[in-house]
């Protein structure tokens, strides 16, 4: 974890990084320990607000874990963000049957099942695309990203609109049963926390400890040199694909049943390419993603308040993640190029 | 024209070039010819300034002259023909003949293009992309190009590996005008044949030094002689097993791949073989080897293998780049190579690799990353990865960069590894390699089979005729 100069890797990323964004604050006039009290304020000093960013966090962290499983693979899943969008409908798919006679807890049960599979579709229809039509991973989630936001705004629209009238403030509420529990005075729902920690240990066990995490990162590493080993690289940045849509998928079905209760247009709300931005700052390694996921999760809830007492605008919080991640490539690609050097 | 003097170079400790001259006179087709790593290539690269000299001079029209870079080179005259095409598969041929030239309008270029095809007799389409071209075409349109661009001193590498015989009448008879118009031209090339029919005079180069010139006529044995180390004749071979059933059966198989693919090559490979293969590098016998383990699939004929229950091992040539996997570690390619999982703990695979660790020598720990490791040692890795239970190896080059105690230890390991049923085969520059390890040898030659015998009947000076091109060689 530190350079090769010594330095903390952490210190050589947030230093910098912080301090671009304080000169830029400085700039305009405004005091960047004021916006760090902001943020801070909106987001862990209280029980309230720190209610708040769990609930960003828990879908950062799901997209993350998928985003771990096709990074290892050496595959750029752009796509995922589509694969968040589609869980969301796979899960709405379930909640919207309406008189099933089946429990509640089943039917949420069965919209995560629904929404994992949705997710894990789309996925395997970029590695598809990749591995069949010889499209890069890149265009190809790009792709579907645009024909899921499609695939959304016409169910929103058509045979999910609101009783009376098709509204883009989405679908109607779903019946209060629903609803995933919440105890009082929280503003996240146990299970979903609990299936996000679930999910990581997952995500770390598979990848650090099996088999299978091992043929993940040995075709990620060296396609060609894993065929020697018996891997077929398609087949398993294939099964990564799904896995990560899968996941993502999984964090639409958050969105759905625990944060918004209904579809909406904008039910991804940008978790999945933030998620990329997480995972590259977390340089690809498994234990350092949820605290980066919560570090994201702060800068996204906390810059809420922005607006209410300083009059900046939130996106504030997306110029200090944006700066971070350069700042965090820039470090990773500097010292792999000292160590090039040092190699020749 | 152009003189060489006691040009050296060393990469590090390796001496690749020692005091070599060359004299270029213009109207002359000068031949250089060596086998493999024989300085040919670095030479060629310092004429065209790719590289450096690292003592000598270079003496052109009576001056001392500094090549630092190709564009030097180019001033002067100095225009190559590289064995893989230098262009853009993406342009159009008129595109790619206007690269690197005046400014020239469109209109003019295409005029002189046509002009040069009509000269030359060439048939290029100006408005096609050079991907649809074949490889002796782009090598018509480049050749084009040097001229266009007054190159005065040619030079060729290896230029009729991949081009079909036609095209080679072409590119002979433009040589022959070009010589005719005073151009000296250089000719790199394995192939004796191209030498006596092109060549006014030859230099013969091995590790690095000239060893021998002629002007015509010339002596192919005498070529042979002065290309080759000598060897005492017919050394016993290393291995005598009995082959029997069909382990691998190449029907009629073709591939495009490689710099010369496949041409139609039969052969039946037994258990119980050690087979050599022999040629010059690019013959075919990388995509033969690729082929017979499946990392390629034929354009057409038919492969088949005989105990599809165990798949073979392939041991590539490039170990670090196709072989293995850089960032893993030496225990996870032994689990990755072994049945141990689905759950790994720190000590899955320990006591297997500390075995393996132990019995091949390797210097590293379970933990040590690939890429740290040096090249004998990743030979040794990667022959400890082979599963006992695996019949047939498949091996490009497998004593590459080893010295010679690391070689011959190799070997060993390997005879010991292969039941009386199990089968070798495998890819070496090295005839005397090939003689000693082999019980069979299958020379390759522009992607054909040209000579099939078992080692014991065959001998060094009968090898070394069948890379260069020579049919029916005489033992």
């Amino acid at each position: 974890m530190t350079s090769s100069l010594g330095i903390p890797r952490f210190i050589i990323i947030t230093v910098p990084a912080l301090g671009v964004v304080s000169l830029l604050l400085l700039s305009l006039g405004i005091s960047p320990l004021t916006i760090a009290i902001t943020l801070a304020r909106g987001s862990v000093l209280s029980w309230l607000k720190f209610n708040h960013v769990l609930s960003v966090w828990i879908p950062l962290l799901l997209c993350s874990c998928g985003l771990l499983f096709t990074f290892r693979a050496g595959l750029w899943n752009i796509g995922i963000e589509g694969q968040v969008v589609c869980g969301a409908i796979g899960a709405t798919l379930v909640l919207r049957l309406g008189n099933t006679y089946l429990p509640a807890a089943m039917l949420l049960s069965l919209s995560f099942l629904s929404a994992f599979l949705a997710g894990g579709v789309w996925g395997a229809l970029a590695g598809f695309l990749k591995n069949r039509g010889g499209v890069n991973e890149i265009f190809g989630g790009l792709g579907l990203n645009f024909v899921a936001q499609g695939a959304i705004l016409w169910f929103i629209l058509g045979p999910w609109k609101r009783e009376g009238m098709a509204s883009m403030s989405g679908t109607d509420l779903f019946a209060r049963e629903l609803w995933m529990w919440v105890p009082r005075g929280w503003r996240t729902a146990p299970a979903a926390l609990i299936l996000t920690v679930t999910v990581f240990l997952f995500t770390a066990f598979i990848l650090s400890a099996t088999r299978f995490g091992l043929k993940i990162k040995a075709v990620g590493l060296n396609p060609k040199a894993s065929r020697l080993f018996g891997i077929n690289p398609d087949l398993t940045g294939f099964t990564a694909m799904i896995i990560g849509g899968g996941l993502a998928g999984l964090a639409g079905a958050v969105q759905v049943s625990c944060v918004y209760h209904r579809l909406i247009p904008s039910i991804s709300s940008g978790y999945g390419y933030l998620a990329l931005l997480i995972v590259m700052l977390a340089n690809y390694k498994v234990t350092l993603t949820p605290i980066i996921c919560l570090l994201f999760a702060c800068l996204t809830a906390g810059s809420i308040q922005l607006p209410i007492t300083l009059q900046i605008d939130s996106s504030l919080s997306g110029v200090i993640q944006g700066t971070l991640v350069l700042s965090g490539l820039l470090a990773h690609g500097l010292q792999q190029r000292r160590l090039l050097r040092k190699g020749s | 024209m152009i003189k060489l003097t006691n040009i050296s170079k060393t990469f590090g400790e390796v001496r690749a070039l020692h005091k070599v001259n060359l004299n270029i006179y213009p109207g002359t087709i000068h031949g250089i010819i060596g086998e493999n790593g024989a300085g040919k290539s670095t030479l060629m690269k310092i004429l065209t300034g790719f590289i450096r000299r690292s003592s000598g001079n270079v003496i052109y029209q009576s001056k001392n002259i500094n090549l630092q870079s190709p564009r030097d080179a180019r001033e002067i005259g100095i225009g190559m023909l590289y064995q893989e095409p230098l262009d853009f598969p993406l342009l159009t041929v008129l595109d790619n003949f206007m690269t690197g030239g005046s400014s020239f309008p469109p209109s003019r270029q295409r005029a002189n293009l046509s002009r040069l095809c009509s000269d030359f007799g060439f048939d290029l389409d100006p408005d096609c992309r050079v991907n649809q071209i074949t490889v002796g075409e782009r090598q018509q349109l480049e050749l084009l190009r040097l001229i266009q661009q007054g190159t005065k001193i040619l030079i060729l590498d290896e230029p009729t590996s991949g081009i079909s015989e036609k095209q080679q009448d072409l590119l002979f008879t433009a040589l022959r005008n070009l010589k005719a118009g005073g151009t000296a031209i250089l000719l790199v090339s394995h192939k004796l044949d191209e030498i006596e029919l092109l060549c006014d005079d030859v230099t013969v180069l091995r590790h690095g030094e000239v060893t021998a010139y002629w002007k015509r006529p010339f002596d192919r044995d005498a070529m042979l002689l002065a290309m080759f180390d000598t060897v005492p004749e017919s050394k016993p071979t290393a291995v005598n097993y009995t082959a029997v059933e069909p382990v691998l059966d190449f029907h009629k198989v073709s591939s495009g791949k490689g710099r010369s693919g496949l041409n139609s090559v039969s052969t039946t490979i037994r258990a119980g073989e050690v087979v050599g293969l022999a040629g010059v590098d690019g013959s075919g016998q990388s995509v033969f080897l690729q082929l017979a383990f499946g990392l390629l699939q034929p354009d057409s004929g038919r492969i088949s293998r005989s105990r599809e229950s165990v798949s073979p091992a392939f041991l590539p040539a490039d170990r670090l780049a196709e072989g293995l996997v850089p960032g893993l570690t030496i225990r996870e390619h032994q689990i990755l190579s072994s049945n141990i999982g689905p759950v790994i703990t720190s000590k899955s695979g320990l006591a297997k690799t500390r075995r393996a660790i132990k019995s091949y020598n390797i210097v590293g720990s379970p933990e040590t990353a690939v890429k740290d490791l040096s090249g004998g040692n990743l030979q040794r890795l990667l022959l400890s990865l082979i599963p006992n239970d695996v019949q047939l190896i498949l091996m490009e080059n497998p004593t590459r960069g080893l010295d010679l105690q690391s070689a011959s230890w190799t070997w060993e390991q390997l005879h010991n590894r292969i039941t009386p049923d199990g089968t070798i085969i495998f890819a070496s520059p090295d005839l005397e390699e090939l003689l000693q390890q082999s019980s069979r040898i299958l020379t390759f030659y522009n992607g054909s089979i040209t000579l099939d015998t078992p080692a014991h009947a065959t001998n060094y000076r009968q090898l070394s005729r069948a890379v260069t091109g020579e049919k029916d060689p005489a033992i």
